[in-house]
């Protein structure tokens, strides 16, 4: 049936080189109308550059785009809109003062004054046969993500799309956000709009997509109907191999209290509570995860666990003794590691424009003797752990800035690591990282359980924290909505949780 | 169509390849310049080079000229690699020229060594306390360095104006608004016929080199430099990192206002910064703060200053075009740190032309 009509998409050998690096090999992408097409791959496959030669951002050097049979050049992104390609970013393209109504007519040519009221019919109309959630009045800095989302995808549907491209929308989302885009992206596939969705989870591509093309080291690996695979299938294509998908499930004895917070209290900048009396404790041998949308005060509790952060109110008892009010120098020589990869992944922990030995020294140079920092050492624990964690970068003295996200952040585990820390806390550990990496680091903070030490993992998704984690405490507002058992919850109840609900009674709560 | 792509990396090769075609753009247009007052753009050039290098006597004064430069862009770094734009080097030299020459006026007749070791002192006193101030303000109010740091060179000059006109006076100079002029103790040695300013300036040359490379201080700096928030993370002392910092910076801007003070004007005067302090940025920005390459710029820019007022006498060139000269060849040079750092790309129809011009570069 498909065959008969002509694609929406047709990229034909599509190459583009950056210097001397080919991110796209021959690339052939095929997408019809009517039709969800899942892109997967692991990270640096190639996938963000094809899109944004889509989109118009880069110009392949050679190869060719056709758009519904005709080809196309394309010299900006505009000419890509104009084309009726539109293209949803992870990081949304909104003024955060503007309303929604604004934010969409924004740019729009034609004639001087705007006829807002014709518009807003047409606007209307969309919102309604897509199903989407917007307040057309709302200030874009009031909306949730998930609304933020839905104005993103009105803005290219009212600019005439009729492709989309979704780059990993559900990153950051509950269970019930997805599910709600989940139910858009459907209403699309019926009105006859080619969908293209980039995800890094396995169970939404076998959710929804129709086709999925694989991508690998800047080439086409295959493309295949979701009803003939599998995501074991899919897998073994995206890696190259074949791999095992599952986490290892470590007992270890719960052991003594290592760490104690008592009635937390932080505030921020503008003097606003971003923590509120929350109480929790950890065992050592024990992983908590921590769950919550984006901004529920995980980077805040993390910062105040390290010192970093100034405590208002509370107790932090780390093996019996306060340690609000520490500096963090004292706090990091008590055995207490902080992590947090931050969306733009250097913002803390690491300097970009420095080499692997010198962000290796970041923790240890002070406890080097003299007023001297010794490099020997440092260059030699670098070389190992290039190794061990199978970094890849030219040399250990290139600037980190110019190395992929995931080397980034396997610098940064390896270094907190390499302190042999009692108490590790990870945020975001695995933040866009691809599969095979993702499960290095899982293993990594089971191996640090074995030996008895404790793990704070804050995490995005909620299968891999059940999985991996003891318990999961959630995190809503700055409250603690709830601390569960993982032998006995479901994605939906902790969703129930980050959205603000507390749990029933007297359940669990340690 | 233009775009402009960011580049993300660049050798060492390329980016020297394109500052030494932009000094070649700006010697070229300044060719045309000269051409069109009458001359021969080539002679004025080559003797622009021998009124800076091309003589016993002429090398000397260039490096008079070079060593408040040298040490005053040493100065600067400090403060740049921690991400604090001093702009005050101008205030902080002079105000190490006045804490020197209380010391000159008030013990002249000490011994030389120890007045001029006192003297040293009290010029890094003077001007790291002068540079102290507006990073104080900053930490403690989140003022901004840039507004402070360039006000404070104003409170300088014009104090060091009073001096001149009221309160330190020479009353022998019959009415002429001057400060007396040290004693001879108080005065700078020669060595091999330059004063011994340039064996301090190399010594700042390499202690600066070995201070921010290999000292756990100097480390911190750099981390501080690029994020506060690291550097909180890594358990570093901000405040005490800041403040030592910046008192290295003053001080050896103070540093270089003795040197001027004691060994070019033997007194206390408005003129001993001589624009020293602005001059210092830009060589501090050209070397990209590293000390080694500090040392060669200064010594070029100092002979760009010593040649053109060479040229002025030798063509009769007024003044001002020479300025020109030295002005275009900065504004070239800096011009062309836009294009070491990004790329403009030509958006052709054929996407042949676009892979020729990627191989290409």
């Amino acid at each position: 049936m498909l065959e008969n009509k002509i694609p929406f998409i047709q990229m034909k050998s599509i190459t583009k080189c950056f210097g001397k690096v080919v991110a796209n090999n021959n690339i052939n992408l095929e997408v019809h109308g009517g039709e969800i097409h899942a892109l997967l791959g692991e990270n640096g496959a190639g996938k963000s550059t094809l899109m944004n030669m889509l989109s118009g951002v880069y110009t392949p050097d050679s190869g060719s785009i056709f758009i519904h049979g005709v080809e196309k050049k394309f010299t900006s992104p505009k000419d890509a809109i104009n084309s009726g390609i539109g293209m949803i970013y992870q990081h949304f393209k909104l003024v955060e003062t503007m309303t929604a109504v604004e934010n969409i007519m924004l740019g729009q040519k034609g004639k001087l004054f705007l006829d807002k009221k014709k518009n807003v019919k047409k606007i209307k109309e969309i919102i309604e046969k897509f199903g989407l959630e917007v307040n057309l009045d709302k200030n874009v800095y009031e909306m949730s993500v998930g609304e933020k989302q839905n104005l993103e995808i009105l803005k290219v549907l009212y600019r005439g799309a009729n492709i989309l491209i979704l780059d990993e929308p559900t990153a950051v989302f509950t269970p019930q956000e997805s599910e709600k885009l989940f139910r858009i992206m459907d209403k699309m596939r019926t009105q006859g709009c080619g969908v293209i969705f980039i995800t890094h989870k396995m169970d939404e591509v076998m959710a929804m997509a129709d086709r999925i093309t694989v991508l690998r080291k800047g080439e086409t690996i295959k493309t295949v109907n979701k009803k003939d695979s599998s995501p074991k299938e899919l897998t073994e294509l995206m890696v190259g191999r074949s791999v095992d998908l599952s986490i290892r499930n470590v007992e270890s004895d719960k052991g003594e209290k290592i760490l104690e917070i008592e009635k937390l209290k932080v505030l921020n900048e503008e003097k606003l509570e971003v923590i509120k009396d929350i109480s929790f404790s950890i065992y050592s041998g024990e992983i908590l995860g921590v769950a919550g949308i984006a901004g529920s005060g995980q980077k805040e509790l993390c910062e105040a666990i390290a010192g970093i952060q100034k405590v208002e109110a509370g107790e932090i008892y780390f093996q019996g003794e306060n340690i609000v009010g520490k500096t963090a120098r004292e706090i990091i020589t008590k055995g207490i590691s902080m992590s947090f990869i931050p969306e733009d992944r250097l913002g803390m922990g690491l300097v970009g424009s420095m080499d692997m030995v010198d962000n290796l020294l970041l923790k240890a140079y002070q406890n080097q003797k003299g007023l001297f920092v010794n490099r020997k050492p440092v260059a030699e624990k670098a070389e190992k752990m290039v190794e061990k964690l199978e970094i890849k970068t030219p040399s250990i003295n290139y600037p980190i800035r110019y190395l992929s996200g995931g080397n980034i952040q396997k610098i940064l585990l390896g270094r907190e690591l390499s302190l042999y820390p009692k108490l590790l806390i990870m945020a975001y550990p695995v933040r866009g990282l691809d599969i095979n990496t993702c499960y290095t680091i899982y293993d990594l903070i089971n191996e640090e359980k074995e030996k008895g030490n404790s793990v704070i993992y804050i995490g995005e998704d909620l299968d891999v924290l059940i999985e991996l984690c003891d318990r999961i405490m959630v995190m809503y507002n700055g409250e603690v909505t709830g601390i569960v058992d993982t032998k006995n919850i479901t994605k939906e109840e902790i969703g129930m949780l980050m959205v603000g609900n507390k749990l029933e009674g007297d359940v669990a709560n340690a | 169509m233009l775009r402009i792509v960011k580049k993300s990396e660049i050798s060492r090769r390329n980016s020297i390849i394109i500052r030494t075609t932009a000094i070649i753009f700006a010697l070229l247009i300044v060719g045309i310049f000269i051409f069109s007052l009458g001359l021969n753009p080539l002679k004025v050039y080559t003797s622009m080079i021998e009124g800076a290098f091309g003589s016993d006597l002429k090398f000397k004064k260039t490096i008079i000229k070079a060593i408040p430069l040298l040490i005053t862009s040493l100065g600067i770094a400090v403060a740049f690699k921690m991400q604090f734009w001093n702009i005050g080097g101008e205030g902080q030299i002079i105000m190490g020229a006045f804490s020197a020459a209380f010391v000159a006026l008030t013990f002249p007749d000490m011994p030389k060594p120890v007045l001029l070791l006192l003297m040293a002192i009290a010029s890094v006193i003077g001007g790291g306390l002068w540079a102290f101030l507006p990073a104080f303000f900053k930490s403690k109010w989140g003022t901004n360095e840039t507004i402070v740091t360039l006000m404070m060179n104003y409170i300088a000059i014009n104090w060091v104006t009073y001096l001149q006109y009221d309160l330190w006076k020479d009353p022998k100079a019959m009415g002429f608004p001057k400060i007396p002029m040290f004693s001879d103790n108080a005065i700078l040695p020669k060595v091999l016929g330059v004063h011994i300013g340039w064996i301090i300036a190399l010594i700042l040359v390499v202690v600066v080199y070995v201070f921010m490379n290999f000292t756990k201080k100097g480390y911190e700096i750099s981390v501080l430099g690029e994020s506060e928030k690291t550097a909180q993370y890594a358990g570093i002392n901000i405040k005490s990192t800041i403040i030592s910092a910046i008192f290295i910076s003053g001080g050896l801007c103070g540093l270089a206002g003795m040197i001027q003070a004691s060994a070019i004007a033997n007194t206390l005067s408005v003129e001993v910064s001589g624009g020293v302090g602005f001059t210092a940025i830009i060589v501090t920005w050209l070397a990209s703060l590293s000390a080694p390459i500090i040392l060669v710029v200064s010594v070029l820019f100092a002979g760009l200053l010593q040649g053109g007022s060479y040229i002025q006498t030798v063509f009769g060139i007024p003044e001002a075009a020479a300025q020109v000269l030295q002005g275009t060849i900065l504004f070239f040079v800096l011009g062309s740190e836009f294009f070491v750092k990004y790329r403009i790309s030509f958006n052709e129809d054929k996407v042949e032309t676009t892979k020729n011009i990627k191989e290409g570069q």
